[in-house]
């Protein structure tokens, strides 16, 4: 690499790095100003006792463990199978797994609540439990792109095939691979694909709002419209949630901790 | 009845024709190669025993037992694979004993097959290790056990030494071979190296384009191929043209040269062209001698092979190549050297195509 290019490569680092750092320690250092004339952690005391803030953390955290629950019993299933038996159609079923990413989740919310309102033949909204399940149902559908692509890479990544057919002939039934063989060899991509799942989730706002469940993100909007110190401290809080899971990818993903194999 | 029995089968993929009637009885214990290119069809055959393709037709039954359709859990086959396949979560003894624990068996009668099994394969000391501590043989190895330790009554290996290195792959061919006889189980070996095929089995299916070309022992396949693909996959043969002239003394002409062969011409095969094989190693340069072929040529080329040194001489139209070992007493023949190739007649060989 020639000198220019390595001073042009450094600018935008500085530049990119300054760009998110700046509003991020501008956010912290205000977080820090509720008590007049010196810093302190007030805002994050506040927060932290808040019992709304609790209930609502505490639910999206149900939320985030079901929908990553219900996640990878649909995923994994279906990126084995598609690899093993249908692997023409990996193409069709990574473009509806991306779909979330392109339709905005307004309109799915919509389309849930015309198709599964009171008055309709299967009336998800008539309580709150299945209200609830249908908030999980929406999350597992936002983040699809995140949990297939975790573990499809994590499938391509060993001789899914081979492995399959081995224990086949070693008497195993397809649960029993499914548990025993598949499973344990791709852990780091379900890992993976978890994670970034609770990142969704935790601070998910529109669905969670519109079928007017006590999540977390409504309650970040509601304290952000009415308070002044606590949402910076929110915000620190909800980054520290997500950097955690990324941190925690990045720990299971890379060094592959969990499987026993050749780093 | 044999043993294992493939009727009539067929496979297609869409289009395209992948197997074509395969017939063929195996008898119990025996060792048979499948032997051919890539795309012949011998591992599309290979994985309709174990279950994993369905045939489009025809059937298959293991000891009387129709298998066809099957589950390939149903089956009772054992199977080796070329990427070893061995499940990188458990450790080599987890992967020997997983058949058992499938099938539920006693602990005790576990832990027992297993270090049964570690003995035999001579890698006692490495049971709690995972697959990726070990080198390809051992891994090759434990694969092996963990296909016996759950006595199926077919053994299937696809091209299994076909990863390793060709040292290893020596020692493990003779390892097979040896375990195979010393269990006495049923075995379907698939390869594309002839030498494999020839040093370890019983029998040897050679195919081509999906469909079997000869069956054989190693010395049948090599010594008589039945056709020109047999020839020239299996070892290095000289395929030449020759005239028909009587078919009852098996009088034949190549480039004008009279030659004779023993085996049986039909009396219809007057005038006509037919192929002929002649293995390198059958040909000596010697003066013509009777009772002996002989085929008058000039030197085209001498390489230097190490053991032995290839000569390559031309007739007319004919090009034969022949073996001679490596004597640094003899005197090699010299480029554009006319030369005497003397042959028996048992070793000119008639395929069965025409020209």
């Amino acid at each position: 690499m020639n000198r220019q290019s390595r001073v042009g490569a450094w600018t935008a680092l500085v530049v990119g790095t300054l760009y998110f750092l700046i509003p991020l320690a501008a956010t912290f250092e205000f977080s820090l100003r509720m008590r007049r004339g010196t810093y302190s952690f007030d805002a994050y005391r506040v927060v932290l006792s808040d019992p709304n803030f609790q209930a609502s953390f505490g639910y999206s955290l149900l939320m985030a463990l079901l929908t990553i629950v219900v996640g990878v019993l649909l995923v994994v299933p279906t990126a084995w199978w598609v690899q093993l038996r249908m692997p023409r159609l990996r193409g069709i079923v990574e473009f509806i797994t991306l779909l979330p990413l392109v339709i905005p989740a307004i309109v799915i919310v919509f389309g849930y609540l015309r198709i599964y309102n009171s008055s309709s033949l299967l009336p998800l909204t008539g309580n709150e439990r299945a209200t609830d399940l249908l908030l999980v149902f929406s999350y597992v559908t936002l983040s699809l792109p995140y949990m297939y692509r975790a573990v499809d890479a994590s499938l391509r990544a060993v001789d899914i095939r081979s492995l399959t057919e081995a224990a086949e002939c070693l008497g195993a039934n397809w649960p029993t691979i499914l548990y025993k063989v598949i499973l344990p060899n791709i852990r780091s991509g379900i890992l993976s694909g978890a994670f970034l799942t609770f990142a969704v989730v935790i601070g998910e706002f529109t669905i969670a709002s519109l079928l007017d469940r006590p999540a977390f993100g409504p309650y970040l909007q509601l304290v952000g419209a009415n308070r002044a110190y606590e949402p910076s401290a929110l915000a620190i809080i909800a980054f520290a949630v997500t950097w955690a899971s990324m941190g925690l990818i990045q720990l299971f993903g890379s060094a592959r901790a969990l499987t026993p194999q050749r780093p | 009845m044999a043993f294992l029995e493939i009727d009539d089968l067929h496979k297609t993929f869409g289009s395209n024709t992948a197997l074509h009637r395969f017939d063929m009885q195996i008898e119990r214990g025996e060792f048979i190669t499948f032997l051919g290119p890539s795309g012949c069809g011998k591992t599309t055959v290979l994985r309709m025993i174990a279950g994993f393709e369905t045939p489009t037709r025809g059937t298959i039954r293991i000891d009387g037992r129709d298998v066809t359709h099957l589950r390939t859990r149903q089956r009772n086959v054992g199977m080796v694979f070329q990427s070893y396949a061995l499940f990188p979560n458990m450790t080599v003894a987890d992967n020997i004993g997983f058949g058992l624990r499938v099938a539920r068996r006693p602990q005790q009668e576990i832990r027992k097959r297993v270090a049964e099994m570690l003995e035999l394969i001579k890698l006692s000391a490495l049971g709690e290790r995972y697959p990726w501590q070990l080198s390809g043989g051992q891994q090759q190895r434990v694969a092996l056990a963990r296909a016996l330790a759950s006595k199926p009554q077919v053994l299937l290996l696809d091209e299994p030494l076909s990863a390793l290195d060709a040292k290893i792959r020596i020692s493990l061919r003779q390892d097979i071979r040896a375990l195979q006889r010393e269990l006495g189980i049923t075995s379907i070996f698939v390869t594309h190296d002839q030498e494999e095929a020839l040093s370890i089995s019983d029998r040897i299916a050679v195919m081509n384009e999906g469909r079997i070309e000869q069956i054989g022992t190693p010395l049948d396949i090599y010594n008589y191929p039945r056709t020109r693909f047999v020839a020239s996959f299996v070892g290095t043969l000289n395929i030449l043209s020759g005239k028909v002239i009587d078919p009852a003394t098996g009088k034949l002409a190549v480039d004008g040269q009279p030659l004779t062969t023993t085996q049986t011409l039909a009396p219809g095969d007057a005038g006509k062209k037919r192929l002929l094989a002649l293995r390198p190693e059958a040909i000596v340069l010697e003066a013509p001698a009777a009772g002996r072929n002989s085929l008058q040529a000039t030197v085209e080329e001498v390489s230097f092979l190490g053991a032995v040194v290839r000569i390559r001489a031309r007739a007319q139209e004919a090009v034969i190549s022949l073996d001679v070992f490596n004597d640094p007493n003899r005197i090699l023949p010299q480029r554009g050297q006319p030369v005497a190739l003397g042959f028996s007649h048992e070793n000119l060989l008639v395929l069965e195509e025409g020209v």
